[in-house]
């Protein structure tokens, strides 16, 4: 019997009988006949071939197997020797030259590393005095010699022109220019250079209506007019902090750029407790900033009211006071503060000191007039600074003149105007319509791309120069490699212009001998790079009357924000925006790389909606699940100005206030990977860097990628070890640097005791044993030691994306940690204090998030070198080894990728090469165009894809140390190794040292030895080769 | 003064023994020579072979006899002067010892010359005496000797210079024969005694046919089995030699752009390695040496005239140091840099890959090791190759086995005392100083 039961599969089936695709499909896979004859349409062709599928891939198996097997002969490597070696190169041997560095932002003093003719690192001038020495831009200034994106001729409406064919035109130009009654103008950069000023008042004799206008793209101009009418010479007054006690800074960030930086060498030197004595640093200031970071007290204040903090210490030292017209209301808190810092003045006089950054000349002058009150020790007028110059209502009435047509010619020289100003528009209209415009430049940036004729212009590194950083302090700049361009350098066409047959190092030199050297010798002078007269600075001081009216108000209106415009450490005015190793650079304080945000106090962005939550299943989160940072945009509105920024919250924001960093949104001139951010330079009115904006929020999200995501310590106050002076003083140091102890049949052991030991010890006391201490105390945090390292060691840059994959590849990462509670030490305590479920559950929660104000703490992190290392003994090949002389080594050729070692380091500091960084056009930074790679160091070998690597202590260094020692026949130095390791020589603070600890006269055994010294999670066992010093905060009370 | 010219008269006395020892051909060509020019009015005094030997050391750094170097041909010097300029051996005598005075002078032909040779001064050789001046000025007015044709050289060269090898291929030859024929008489005895036989009506027996003994091997599954397995094992070991000599260029011996013979350098001239790689003494690189340093010597050589064979002629040399030049931009007519170079391609031999580290100046400033140690008999290449295999293996076997040297270097004194005396020994090895470990050499 059938069954007639007709199973349908769904309604298609059902209604088969009228749709006949149904069908179709039932009995075929596809509907519609695949259309083969369109691939194999030769059907004669096809079936004739004599070539079947078998042999088909026989001849594909052959080729393979032959390919495979031609690959296994080694390529043809050719050697070009020179036609005439010159005499000074040997190649494998580098030679240094002192030069001089001053792009109008940063000036420094260094020596410069030539490997066979190409410079390949900065490195410390020890000639030169301290406060000139490199920072972390000046480090990786190096890099900008070989940027792809430099001009390579002059153009003139962006086209090619020969540079006879500029320098007649533009003489031509000025020529007529110069009949009319037009004015023409230099526009520059603060060169603080003599011969510069000379040429140019050449320039100016030979040239009618000439004007020359300095303008420092981040002005420092209030403080220039103040000092300037009061001493009669256009400068700034210099610090030396070693000298003081009691340090008081309002809103300076003196240990980044304030006027000019360079003021970290002699705070480090007062911060390391010497004989129980350190300095105190009180911080008023509203972005969290380095200086804030490393204060004793901080305290968060609006620009305002730090204006208030001036006036009360002026009329605590004065008996004729100012009167203040204040609508301000200070909280007790406040209250408190001001009264702690003013006693601490009174009792310290002429071992404090206070300085400022709000720009405002009455408030530079009275910071002058408590100084010289106080006569503090720190204070130092009479040794100018010479590296700001550049005056605000000049460059104002500039624009002004060129607006009404007064302007024939504007000659630019390192200045980007059309990127800097914050009425760049207007700028750049009228720059258009003038007759003749000039920019010196080495890119085609912002400026130069509205200019008619663009010279460009040399790399530092290839130009000579002259400077005078501080008053008699004179400074040489030489070549140290032939321009790589058809570039020529702004003195030289000053020269042309004015009909000065001369070369630029005739000038100089002939300059220098007739003014500055006297009898002295020109080639030592250019030797050493420096050159410092004996002749002291007059200066005149007049005491001025104020009769100014102090008029402070309180601008909070319900979403009127106080911005405050801040220079980043990594990226400053912005002109190193090409710069892959800098735009990498972690922020010392937010860690975050390739970008600029809004810095945002927690409270206000919960107020306007800017704070995203955590972690929740529905809503954006502030983590995405890979741990990335993530900010909602907001719109910053200042007159009829809009910006759209990423918030980031920053701990320790002053309330009311936001923060927001120079240098970012380039647009012209620069790579597109490095187009990051936004032009805070847009918001920068009337230069002034406090401005009051409208904020309010989008729902858009913003993704960050920052090198650190953990930002407390949670109560794990063994990793930064820290105490009060007090305590440092009067307990002994196992109360405030314990050993950690481990339980050996229930006794406690100390975990260096050798029972406790899963490891035999092995002797390591005859030969070199290197070892490496950070003082917590001297490290400021700045960062140069990271693009030291970089530099040194060809570490790759790896772009944002990979790094918010925490791909990032440094070896060096200087660690930041907010503390949760007021203080690191009542996070220690509440952790302590955790009993049971509910107040572990509630209260490790709460030790995630920083304070409002926390306290701050710096640790640079490299490979520690453990002598019992738990990476070497996990990896399956012995790729990761250890040396006699106590460093861990690395061979990447025997490494195969596993990856383990990396899980077993306690610290964290392996790099994983995830890619070919040195030839993937994903990576398009430096490595990847033959420009680029000149950078590179010969004597490190660059990784390649699938290697582990990490910090070796620069043993190429160490090496080089102990063979040039072999080769004269003599033991090792005292400091030669500290001096050759790249973090230890680019540390201008002193905060790292390296050396042998088995001298043990040596500085290091010293360290290694002191009360303060601790490793690194010392309960692990891993006994490092990194000590760290314990940080002693110069607090009062507590404790 | 005196000493000098003591000692000078010596160094003629001494080369005018050694050739008269050695060659009495010469002696007697100059004899004939001396006995022409004794005739003519320049000669009266003066001896060409004395003259040579002051030639050589004094002019021929700047002078050719019959070429323009840096200075003028000097070949019948007085002859042509006397004749074209109307001067005298007294002239001559004033502008060898002191040339710029006469220029100062003023004197026309003097200041002539000094402004035709680019204002390069002769230097002033005060310390002449007439006599030596007189026999320089003999040896410059012989004439030229023109080489005899190399014929005869090679009429006896291509006799049967080794005559063992002819009658070796003869006896080989003869041997062959006679073996041929002992084996074809051995055939036809074999012959003749079965035909015997058979006549005889003797029997032979035939023998039984048994399995072949490739059939029984082929049957033989443990010897199969064996012989698979002996034969993967060989093919495995044959693999694994093929792969290690993968990148390893031991004997690599490629062609360069010039032929540069280290034999005829540092063998036949005993040139010092470091004169031309000086670099290897203070530097991880030994350095190939740039074209200026070829010119130190090649200013004034020319050509070749040692040793040749019939691969490598004097004109195969030759050409060859005309390549030298063309690449420095040399005008060796006018005797002036062109300005017009054509930087040499080598092809690198020795290579080492980038990761590993190696320096030249720590093995041979420091250890004090023989370039040879390394690069094999280099003065022995005609065309250089690469001795050593570069393996890491070869180098850590050195290091294993060579002694640290401690000698006068004060950096090993403290740490070559606490290791020996830990290790027991009188002498350290690289090894044991750590030469061993990885990142000596890997970083």
């Amino acid at each position: 019997m059938s069954n007639n039961k007709k199973y349908w599969k769904n309604l298609a089936e059902l209604d088969s009988a009228n749709d006949n695709v149904f069908d179709k499909l039932q009995n075929k896979e596809f509907v519609e006949e695949i259309p083969v004859d369109e691939f194999l349409s030769n059907k004669d062709n096809l079936s004739n071939s004599s070539t079947t599928r078998r042999d088909f891939l026989k001849y594909i198996g052959f080729s393979t197997a032959a390919a495979t097997l031609a690959a296994c002969e080694g390529p043809v490597v050719k050697s070009i020797p020179y036609v005439v070696q010159p005499k000074e190169i040997i190649p494998g041997v580098a030679n240094y030259y002192a030069t001089t560095i001053g792009n109008g932002y940063d000036f420094a003093n260094i020596l410069i590393k030539n490997r066979e003719g190409r410079p390949i690192k900065v490195e410390k001038n020890s000639m030169a005095p301290e406060e000139h020495a490199a920072n972390a831009r000046v480090h990786a200034s190096i890099l900008d010699l070989y940027d792809s994106a430099r001009l390579a001729q002059p153009t003139k409406d962006n086209m090619p022109i020969s540079w006879f064919g500029f320098e007649y035109e533009t003489k031509a130009g000025l020529e007529e220019i110069s009949k009319s009654n037009r004015d023409i103008v230099l526009l520059t950069q603060t060169f603080a250079s003599p011969s510069i000023r000379k040429l140019i008042d050449d320039f100016k004799a030979k040239y009618k209506n000439v004007r020359h206008v300095v303008y420092d793209s981040i002005s420092e101009s209030k403080a220039l007019d103040a000092y300037e009418s009061k001493y009669g010479l256009r400068g700034l007054a210099n610090y030396d902090f070693s000298k003081s006690k009691v340090i008081v800074s309002v809103g300076a960030d003196f240990l980044g750029d304030w006027q000019g930086g360079g003021f970290d060498v002699s705070y480090a030197k007062g911060r390391i407790p010497n004989k129980g004595k350190m300095s105190r640093h009180i911080q008023f200031e509203s972005n969290m900033t380095l200086s804030g970071a490393n204060a004793d007290m901080r305290i968060p204040l609006k620009y305002d009211e730090q204006k208030l903090v001036i006036l009360e210490i002026y009329n605590s030292l004065f008996s004729k006071k100012i009167k203040i017209d204040s609508n301000l209301s200070i909280s007790d808190k406040l209250r408190k503060a001001i009264d702690n810092t003013i006693e601490e003045i009174r009792l310290n006089k002429k071992g404090s000191v206070v300085i400022s950054g709000i720009q405002d000349e009455n408030y530079q002058n009275l910071i002058l007039l408590i100084n010289e009150k106080l006569s503090s020790n720190s204070f130092n007028p009479s040794k100018t600074i010479l590296t700001r110059d550049g005056k605000d209502e000049d460059v104002l009435q500039l624009i002004s003149d060129m607006n009404q047509g007064k302007v024939g010619a504007l000659i630019m020289c390192g200045v980007n105007p059309a990127y800097t100003l914050s009425n760049s528009e207007e700028f750049i209209k009228s720059l258009k319509s003038l007759e003749m415009s000039i920019c010196f430049s080495m890119k085609n940036d912002e400026t130069a791309k509205h200019s008619k004729y663009v010279a460009a212009s040399n790399h530092y590194l290839e130009s000579w120069c002259d400077y005078e950083l501080v008053s008699n302090e004179f400074s040489l700049a030489q070549p140290v490699i032939k321009t790589l361009f058809d570039t020529k350098q702004f003195q030289e066409i000053l020269l042309v212009w004015n009909e000065n047959k001369t070369t630029i190092h005739d000038y100089i030199k002939n300059y220098w001998n007739d003014n500055i050297l006297g009898t002295d010798s020109w080639n030592k002078a250019l030797h050493d790079g420096v050159f410092v007269k004996r002749r002291k600075n007059k200066i005149l001081s007049k005491s001025k009357s104020n009769k100014n009216i102090f008029k402070l108000e309180d601008v909070n209106a319900s979403n009127k924000f106080e911005l405050n415009i801040y220079p980043k450490t990594g990226m400053g005015d912005g002109q190193h925006a090409n710069n892959p190793w800098l735009q990498e650079f972690p922020d010392p304080l937010t860690r975050a790389t390739w970008d600029n945000y809004l810095t945002i106090s927690e409270y206000d962005a919960k107020e306007i909606g800017l704070y995203l939550e955590p972690s929740t299943f529905f809503n954006q989160s502030r983590n995405d699940a890979n741990g990335g940072l993530n900010g909602k945009y907001a719109i910053v509105k200042l007159g009829d100005k809009e910006l759209k920024v990423p918030a980031l919250i920053q701990p320790g924001q002053a309330r009311g206030t936001v923060g927001l960093a120079f240098g970012y949104g380039r647009s012209q001139g620069v790579k597109s990977e490095m187009m990051t951010g936004v032009n805070a330079y847009q918001l920068y009115k009337n230069f002034n860097s406090s401005q009051t904006v409208e904020i309010s929020s989008t729902n858009e999200i913003h993704e960050f990628a920052c090198i650190q995501l953990q930002n407390t310590l949670m109560g794990r106050g063994d990793i930064i070890k820290e105490t009060s002076l007090e305590i440092f003083n009067t307990k002994d140091s196992s109360v405030w640097n314990s050993e950690a102890v481990v339980s050996l049949n229930h006794i406690e052991t100390p975990v260096s005791s050798p029972d406790v030991d899963l490891w035999q010890e092995f002797d390591r006391s005859i030969g070199h044993h290197f070892n490496l201490s950070i003082d917590l105390n001297a490290c400021t945090g700045c960062g140069a030691c990271v693009i030291a390292c970089h530099t040194e060691n060809n570490v790759p840059v790896v772009g944002k994306s990979e790094i918010r994959k925490s791909r990032d590849m440094h070896w060096l990462r200087i660690d930041r940690y907010y503390s949760s509670e007021d203080s690191f030490y009542e996070d220690d305590m509440k952790k302590d204090n955790i009993s049971g479920l509910s107040s572990s559950l509630t209260s490790f929660g709460e030790l995630e998030n920083p304070s409002e104000n926390p306290q701050v703490a710096f640790q640079p992190i490299m490979c520690q070198h453990c002598n019992h290392a738990p990476c070497e003994t996990v990896c399956p090949v012995a790729a990761s080894s250890h040396g006699r002389q106590g460093q861990n080594h690395m061979a990447y050729n025997r490494c195969v990728g596993t990856r383990y070692c990396a899980n077993n380091c306690p610290y964290k500091v392996r790099r994983f090469n995830w890619f070919l960084y040195n030839g993937n056009d994903e990576f398009d930074y430096h490595m990847n165009n033959d420009l680029g790679r000149m950078v590179i160091n010969p004597d490190v070998t660059v990784r390649s894809r699938g290697v582990m690597e990490k910090c070796s202590m620069c043993i190429q260094s160490t090496q080089a140390v102990i063979l040039k020692a072999k080769l004269e026949g003599r033991p090792v130095a005292e400091g030669e190794f500290n001096d050759k390791v790249a973090c230890s020589a680019a540390c201008t603070t002193g905060a790292i040292k390296f050396g042998d600890i088995n001298e043990k006269d040596s500085e290091i055994y010293k360290l290694k030895n002191d009360d303060r010294a601790y490793h690194l999670l010392d309960a692990v066992g891993t006994k490092p080769n990194v000590v760290y010093q314990v940080k002693v905060r110069n607090t009062k009370s507590k404790v | 003064m005196d000493s000098k010219n003591n000692r000078r008269g010596f160094s003629v006395l001494k080369f005018n023994q050694l050739t008269f020892q050695k060659t009495t051909t010469y002696r007697s060509i100059f004899f004939a020579l001396f006995l022409i020019f004794s005739l003519s009015i320049f000669a009266q005094d003066g001896d060409p072979v004395a003259g040579k030997a002051l030639f050589n050391t004094n002019c021929a750094s700047c002078h050719k006899l019959d070429r323009k170097m840096t200075g003028p041909a000097l070949r019948y010097v007085e002859k042509r002067l006397a004749d074209d300029e109307g001067l005298d051996r007294e002239w001559l005598y004033k502008w060898i010892r002191n040339s710029s005075s006469l220029i100062k002078s003023g004197d026309a032909y003097a200041v002539k010359i000094y402004e035709e040779y680019n204002k390069a001064a002769m230097t002033a050789y005060p310390q002449l005496t007439n006599t030596d001046i007189d026999n320089i000025l003999a040896y410059t007015a012989q004439d030229k000797v023109v080489p005899k044709p190399a014929a005869v050289v090679a009429a006896v060269n291509t006799g049967p210079s080794n005559g063992l090898g002819l009658t070796d291929e003869i006896i080989l030859g003869v041997f062959t024969i006679l073996f041929l024929l002992l084996s074809l008489g051995l055939v036809v005895v074999t012959k003749t005694l079965k035909n015997l036989a058979e006549l005889k009506g003797v029997k032979i027996k035939e023998k039984k046919k048994g399995k072949p003994i490739w059939k029984a091997y082929l049957e033989n599954q443990f010897l199969m089995l064996c012989t698979a397995i002996l034969f993967l094992l060989v093919s495995a070991y044959g693999f694994y030699g093929w792969t290690m000599q993968v990148g390893v260029n031991q004997g690599y011996m490629p062609v360069q752009p010039i032929h540069y013979s280290h034999k005829i350098h540092s063998g036949d001239n005993k040139i010092d390695c470091n004169y031309c790689h000086s670099s290897a003494k203070v530097s991880k690189h030994s350095g190939i040496p740039s074209l200026n340093i070829c010119m130190n010597c090649h200013k004034s050589i020319y050509e070749y005239n040692g040793e040749t064979t019939e691969e490598y002629t004097k004109e195969f040399y030759d050409a060859e140091i005309q390549k030298l030049y063309k690449a420095v931009g040399w005008d060796d007519e006018a005797q002036e840099y062109t300005g017009v170079t054509y930087p040499v391609k080598w092809v690198r031999i020795h290579n080492l890959p980038d990761f590993a580290y190696f320096n030249h100046s720590q093995h041979v400033s420091v250890a004090g090791i023989e370039c040879q140690t390394c690069h094999g008999p280099v003065e022995e290449m005609e065309i250089m190759y690469q001795h050593s295999p570069l393996t890491m293996g070869w180098c850590i076997n050195c290091h294993r086995e060579t002694n640290v040297k401690i000698k006068d270097n004060e950096y090993y004194d403290r740490i070559h005392a606490e290791l020996s005396k830990k290790y027991g020994v009188e002498e350290l090895t690289a090894a044991q100083m750590g030469g061993l470990e990885c990142g000596k050499c890997h970083y």
